[in-house]
């Protein structure tokens, strides 16, 4: 799932430590999401939304796989 | 948040190296301490147990206070060690009972191989999602 985290957050002057402290993770956490290694979790998307006031679907985009295009 | 994890982590840690005291306590004082006392070695293998149990209820408070990443990391970790641990202690087992090492299988053996698969496991999930 592809996101545009990092450019919000670069947007809002605000570092990966201090985005965690806000949503409740770790700094890892927020790292591996915006590297897209990691989709994060309903809750945890709900609050990213609130804290930057855009709806889930303006942060998150999702991907088909693939395999799953082939079908 | 982070001082809830940090506690929790302390406590866990407290209550590991207080398991491994009484475990060695447990071993080793029949033998160096209390010369086979019966009471005092069931006594010991008791409080052994009871230590046992809260550093499971400390291991499992400290899990929950985990985020979602390192809670899958954790738990593929978990998995992958207890598939490991499930083949490698039958297959070691099974080298016993067929006399093909030498001396008996020690449940030693499998508790280091265990916490070496753990740590392993660990370590490359982690930069995995690094």
């Amino acid at each position: 799932m592809k996101n545009r985290i990092k450019v919000l957050r670069a947007e809002r002057n605000m570092t990966q430590e201090e985005l965690a402290d806000i949503i409740s993770v770790s700094r890892q956490t927020i790292n591996a999401i915006e590297k897209e290694k990691f989709d994060p979790s309903l809750p945890t998307a709900f609050r990213i939304s609130k804290l930057f006031n855009l709806p889930i679907e303006e942060i998150f985009f999702y991907q088909e796989a693939e395999s799953v295009k082939e079908r | 948040m982070k001082k809830e994890r940090k506690n929790k982590m302390y406590r866990l840690a407290a209550w590991t190296w207080s398991w491994v005291a009484t475990l060695a306590i447990a071993t080793f004082g029949p033998k160096f301490i209390w010369d086979n006392h019966t009471f005092l070695t069931t006594f010991a293998i008791l409080v052994n147990l009871a230590n046992g149990i809260l550093m499971i209820i400390a291991n499992r408070n400290f899990f929950n206070e985990l985020d979602e990443l390192e809670k899958k990391i954790h738990l593929e970790s978990m998995g992958i060690t207890l598939g490991l641990a499930v083949i490698f202690g039958l297959s070691y087992s099974l080298l016993d009972q067929l006399n093909i090492i030498k001396g008996n299988a020690e449940i030693s053996y499998l508790v280091m191989f265990i916490g070496i698969s753990y740590f392993t496991c660990m370590l490359i999930n982690t930069r995995r999602y690094a």
